[in-house]
């Protein structure tokens, strides 16, 4: 009976709690958003209407279709620009997945904590010299005057810096600047991914006779293949974006490489050099497409990023 | 059984494919090691030797401290302290856009997890959307809408676009949506608290640590960001240090023998440069390395 009682006192008053949340909290909600939203819209939303209304006008704003697209796309850099990207992204995506599993799923299996630990740190502190820094970094590395491993590069027949920037040898100098600099968080956060398998599961498959590298291929590897999925999209969405890099090297090779190497780049050249702003966001709207892909195939593909509460 | 797996496992210890497993794993970890470590160490190494000596002592030697000294008189003087004029821009635009950034994402953050309105679904997504798109995506339309309405070369056309940071809210409403307790919420709202009072005195210092998250990711981007500014500052007095960085670089005989000729700045002054310009990230990175770690993985996991 006073249970019951009790019951029924407490139902209406919560229930009016949450009404008078819902309003209140309502109300404080449109303000609390107020700051980011505006932010939001003003370098989020609107800067790619910007980009799609140029890109579909020309510079006297008349509606002009598909024809800047077009024009860009026959432009004599633009397939190879793309054409770069592409080259460099495989060689980036499968040298960070496979090196980056691998180096976790040793840390995590076949050394001590300890050693692990201290491995982990040290393989993250390059993170710090994103940027410039990195690129004027291995612009020293890649120095055979200077160098601490020119005799490598004397070993692979490239005794001048001259010989070290050929064209050909660029995607490789993206990717060990991309991986020096981006590798050891992401080993970092796969360690931690591989930290959450229970030991009974790795326990139970060594008493089935797995070994280490079959117990890697065949437990935890699947186990953390979302955080593989994550990690590869948002490697792939930044790798179209290379600017800063080529730019540097371009500086620094003293125009042995061209000002177009990169779409950011060409699109950096379209605005800039040439004045053709409309040109440079059918660029960038290509670009932003990519970006858009990817993030979307993120945000669907994986359970990773909720937008509920429990 | 145990004791099966417990003799068994010395044994296995001793075989020539355990050894040969052991020597790849540690080769291979080595290898890494190196490829990490060495070019910081060379970096470090540097600013104390001449020019000359870089190329001709060991790479990993240490020159001297007067040599140190040297490099860093070389550096300042570039430009009549242009590294200074460079330092203090980076503080300012980061420092300004961080303000700008905590205010605007950890207050969304909390209305997101914790209130109720007209459009919270909306937002969450787009906010995710442009979270993971990479933000050189939209720096040339942010420049073309930034020329448009005449900001390009003032110091807003960079705080401003360094202040809009999705991460940051999202990284807020996951930790305001999934660890701050409904139930004291709503016992400080029996007691009378307002909305405000609620978010200042309750959710705010609970919130702290990740607070203290987005305000290193947000940090250390706007600090190593190279692509906008590059873009909208005409100036080199507007120049933060990683366009200044760009500059010296130009400046350098070794890269540029003509522009550079008769200048000071040659090898060792563009490495101590490179320390310069880490230097606050490295200090936040050894004192946040912890937290760091855990909020990589809460930013993107169901708890």
């Amino acid at each position: 009976m006073t249970l019951l009682e009790t019951r029924r006192v407490t139902v209406p008053l919560r229930r009016r709690d949450t009404a008078l949340r819902r309003r209140v909290g309502g109300r404080a909600g449109y303000l609390f958003v107020a700051g980011y939203t505006l932010f939001l819209f003003a370098f989020g939303v609107f800067p790619t209407g910007y980009a799609f209304y140029l890109a579909f006008t020309n510079e006297l704003g008349q509606f002009t279709g598909l024809n800047q697209f077009v024009r860009v796309a026959k432009d004599y850099r633009f397939l190879p620009a793309f054409e770069h990207i592409l080259i460099y992204l495989v060689l980036w995506l499968v040298t960070l997945v496979v090196l980056t599993v691998l180096s976790a799923v040793l840390l995590r299996s076949r050394v001590g904590p300890r050693t692990s630990a201290l491995l982990r740190f040290l393989y993250y502190i390059p993170g710090a010299l994103a940027g410039v820094a990195s690129v004027l970094v291995w612009l020293f590395m890649l120095d055979p005057d200077v160098s601490p491993v020119s005799w490598l590069l004397t070993a692979l027949h490239m005794d001048t810096f001259a010989a070290v920037l050929q064209p050909g040898n660029l995607p490789v100098i993206f990717m060990l600047i991309a991986f020096w600099t981006g590798a050891g968080g992401w080993i970092v956060v796969m360690y931690g991914a591989l930290n959450t398998i229970s030991d009974e599961v790795i326990e139970a498959a060594r008493m089935d006779g797995a070994g280490p590298w079959r117990t890697a291929w065949s437990v935890q590897i699947p186990m953390v293949r979302q955080w593989i999925a994550y990690m590869t999209i948002l490697a792939f969405a930044s790798g179209t974006q290379l600017f800063v890099e080529p730019q540097l090297l371009q500086t620094a090779s003293l125009g042995r490489i061209g000002l177009t190497w990169s779409p950011n780049q060409l699109a950096y050249v379209f605005a800039f050099q040439q004045g053709d702003f409309n040109g440079a966001a059918a660029i960038s709207v290509f670009l932003l497409a990519v970006g858009l892909i990817a993030a979307g195939l993120l945000v669907s593909r994986s359970s990773m990023f909720r937008l509920d509460e429990k | 059984m145990t004791v099966h797996v417990a003799a068994r496992r010395p044994r296995t210890g001793r075989s020539p494919g355990h050894v040969v497993s052991a020597l790849v794993v540690g080769a291979l970890l080595a290898a890494l090691l190196v490829f990490f470590v060495l070019p910081v160490a060379w970096v470090l190494m540097a600013p104390s030797k001449t020019a000359g000596q870089i190329v001709h002592d060991s790479p990993l030697s240490f020159g001297s401290f007067s040599q140190i000294g040297a490099a860093w008189r070389h550096l300042f003087a570039f430009q009549n302290h242009a590294m200074l004029t460079w330092l203090g821009n980076s503080v300012i635009y980061a420092g300004a856009s961080l303000v700008l950034t905590l205010i605007t994402s950890v207050t969304a953050g909390y209305a997101l997890a914790l209130t109720r309105f007209r459009g919270r679904r909306a937002l969450l997504v787009i906010t995710l959307v442009t979270m993971i798109m990479p933000s050189a995506t939209l720096v040339l339309p942010v420049f073309l809408e930034l020329n448009r309405f005449h900001l390009i070369g003032t110091v807003w056309s960079v705080i401003l676009p360094f202040s809009f940071f999705p991460f940051g809210v999202y990284l807020m409403y996951i930790y305001f949506a999934g660890s701050l307790p409904r139930d004291l919420l709503s016992a400080a709202r029996m007691d009378g608290c307002t909305e405000w009072q609620l978010f200042s005195r309750i959710a705010l210092p609970l919130a702290k640590p990740v607070i203290g998250l987005v305000a290193f990711f947000s940090f250390v981007g706007n600090w190593n960001n190279f692509f906008l500014p590059y873009l909208v500052l005409p100036n080199s007095d507007e120049f933060p240090l990683q366009v200044g960085l760009n500059q010296l670089l130009t400046s350098t005989p070794s890269f540029n023998p003509v522009a550079g000729a008769g200048l000071d700045i040659t090898i060792p002054e563009l490495a101590l440069a490179v320390i310069v310009a880490i230097c606050p990230v490295l200090a936040l990175f050894l004192f946040s390395q912890r937290t760091l770690v855990s909020g990589m993985l809460a930013g993107a996991t169901k708890e």
